[in-house]
């Protein structure tokens, strides 16, 4: 029984999921997942999930970039490559302004994204929810609620039990890993 | 609005009653995953395709002779490959508007539209690139000149100059473009992966898809990502076309050397762009049967901003007259008196009657509810801004200080074929994305239905 990745229950009603899973939360499990078609913030908040690290990659992502993108331009200007231009200074810090801060966005953006995605732990080839032939719906019009086996206080029968019993459940089943 | 004898859209809802999570996606992912494909999208691919050719026509005979092939010579050294270069920028700039700062200012309404809009961007910004790319004839030399990299000649750019800056800056708007793009597809792509019935197309969309399954905790950094994006998009979409004046305001020709240049070229590139949307928006919607989520509504507001940019546009063009007066610099003051009536006058004038007369046709409800009416002014506005920026790089150029060099300029047969040519690869672009990418952002137009949003419980 051990082999179970966990227990998942249908929704087909976003309120009924976030539901679902404050009860869980409630009773104590930890160890699980929510499943929907689109970000549902109440969600979020019945895992009670914490804040997100994105911002702060984002953000140390885009102090790189400007320090990289101000860097390139005084080091190739001034001491790889000086030059003359019309008796300008070789540090014409104006004028480093706008690629600075185009670098600045474009590593802020790409660090953002990698960020998330490396959060997230994708792309990730295979993952046991998959197994559930319903799941197919969670892209489309269904919610779902995971109940990982992990969890301490998970036990195949009282989980099942209590999933089963949550207002507007419309399957229960097993995932396979 | 209560004399009109029909509907008001701007008080009608974003999407079609009637709609439920089940039939939004089926109803956006069977356009991609339909087995047939509709007679009428080959027969436009195949123009688009065909027309497509003439760019590598002109590519091919440029780099076998040079930029003779084009019209630029003294005094004219800058001709359709900045007018077009400029033209498709500012194109892509509605694009980046719709998707970010309409985002960041909760305007629901834009999220029928923000995907093929963001497409728009990217394929406009992809035919911008080949006049830069292509405009020294010899595009290997472009290499050195424009990025900084280490080559065997030790040499470095000029970070002095805003062509260089104008490199960052396109280059920046491209990429993260691209990444907001393909970041919105995401949670698409794995809906076209469970939904696709051919298993080839399955795995193609699965792989686009990382492995998305809609996963709370992913939700919850995605959504820091995505908004984090609108927030980064939205300073550089404004910062791409201040660069893009830069390339003229910082030069010292008058009718160049103005400080209106950059909001009066970024408002010119939303007006552009939202005409450009427009274009795209009104065949596609009813072609594709669209007009649930694409509604009458949708069309109304994009022609407000058209219309309310349109008008900053227009200040623009009278504050270049009253600023060449107000100077009392005689240079100047020439320079506008042969804007409007010296040999390129009918020009100048076309473009006050495509960019200022013909717009404001838009304040009456009968005419702006009128979607044939609607295409042709977009259209109009579009000859209007590839006019505006041939009048003002050609008449600033032909006759400069000296009168014994001015002269006059004329693009050739491949200049024409070259900005045709990326009309058809824009339009080839577009015809390969509403096929095999979904048109509209499903799991966004979920957001947006009746019953979607579940109210917070606190504790």
């Amino acid at each position: 029984m051990s082999a179970l990745y966990g227990l998942m229950a249908e929704f087909d009603d976003p309120k009924a999921v976030v539901e679902a899973a404050e009860a869980a939360r409630m009773a104590g499990y930890r160890k699980m997942d929510a499943y929907s078609p689109y970000p549902i913030e109440a969600l979020s908040e019945a895992l009670a999930l914490p804040k997100s690290h994105v911002a702060k990659i984002c953000l140390a992502g885009g102090i790189f970039g400007l320090a990289a993108g101000y860097g390139l331009q005084y080091w190739s200007s001034v001491i790889e490559y000086p030059m003359n231009i019309g008796g300008r200074p070789f540090h014409s810090w104006v004028a480093f302004i706008p690629p600075a801060y185009e670098t600045t966005i474009l590593f802020a953006a790409f660090s953002a994204v990698l960020g998330m995605l490396a959060l997230n732990g994708l792309p990730q080839p295979y993952h046991p929810v998959f197994n559930v032939p319903a799941f197919a719906g969670a892209s489309r019009d269904k919610f779902f609620l995971c109940i990982e086996a992990e969890d301490p206080l998970f036990d195949v029968e009282k989980t099942r039990a209590f999933l089963a019993a949550q207002p507007g459940v419309a399957a229960v089943e097993e995932v396979q890993p | 609005m209560a004399s009109t004898p029909h509907v008001d859209p701007a008080s009608a809802p974003i999407i079609a009653p009637g709609h439920t999570f089940r039939t939004v996606t089926d109803k956006i992912a069977s356009i991609v995953l339909a087995r047939r494909t509709p007679l009428h999208w080959f027969l436009g691919f195949a123009i688009a395709f065909g027309i497509a050719q003439l760019v590598l026509l002109t590519i091919v005979r440029l780099l076998f002779w040079g930029i003779g092939s084009w019209g630029v010579t003294v005094p004219v050294g800058w001709g359709f490959d900045i007018i077009n270069f400029v033209w498709w920028i500012g194109i892509g700039h509605a694009g980046t508007l719709i998707s970010a700062i309409l985002l960041l200012l909760k305007q629901e309404w834009r999220t029928s539209i923000n995907r093929f809009a963001e497409a728009m961007t990217l394929f406009a910004v992809a035919c911008a690139a080949q006049y830069p790319l292509f405009h020294t004839g010899r595009p290997w030399i472009a290499a050195y000149w424009l990025l900084p990299y280490p080559n065997t000649m030790g040499l470095w750019p000029n970070f002095r100059s805003p062509l260089i800056w104008d490199v960052f800056a396109v280059t920046t708007y491209a990429s993260v473009s691209a990444v907001f793009w393909y970041v919105g597809l995401i949670p698409d792509f794995a809906t076209l992966r469970d939904r696709a019935k051919n298993k080839l197309m399955a795995m193609v969309y699965g792989v686009a898809s990382m492995g998305w399954r809609g996963s709370a905790r992913h939700w919850h950094n995605y959504e820091s990502a995505y908004l984090l994006l609108a927030g980064l998009a939205t300073p550089l979409v404004v910062s791409v076309h201040t660069v893009v004046s830069f390339d003229f305001a910082v030069g010292v020709l008058p009718g160049w050397h103005a400080t209106i240049f950059p909001p009066y070229f970024v408002a010119g590139a939303i007006y552009a762009g939202f005409a450009m949307v427009l274009t795209l928006a009104i065949p596609l919607r009813s072609w594709y049967g669209l007009k649930d989520f694409i509604t009458d509504r949708h069309l109304d507001n994009m022609a407000k901003v058209m219309l309310a940019t349109g008008l900053v546009v227009a200040y623009g063009y009278a504050m270049e007259a009253f600023f060449a007066w107000y100077s009392a610099s005689s240079w100047e003051l020439f320079m506008i008196q042969n804007r409007m009536f010296g040999p390129y006058g009918h020009m100048y004038w076309a473009l006050i009657l495509c960019n200022v007369v013909a717009p404001n046709t838009l304040w009456w409800p009968r005419l702006r509810h009128s979607t044939a009416w609607l295409f042709f002014i977009s259209l109009v506005v579009s000859v209007g801004m590839w006019l505006e920026r041939y009048v003002i790089i050609v008449t600033s150029l032909h006759r400069d200080f000296l009168p014994s060099s001015w002269g006059m300029y004329q693009g050739t047969v491949w200049d024409w074929s070259f900005f045709i040519g990326t009309i058809g690869l824009f339009l080839t672009l577009m015809y390969l994305f509403v096929r095999f990418l979904p048109a509209i952002s499903m799991f966004e137009m979920k957001t947006i239905l009746p019953g979607a949003r579940v109210e917070e419980h606190h504790g």
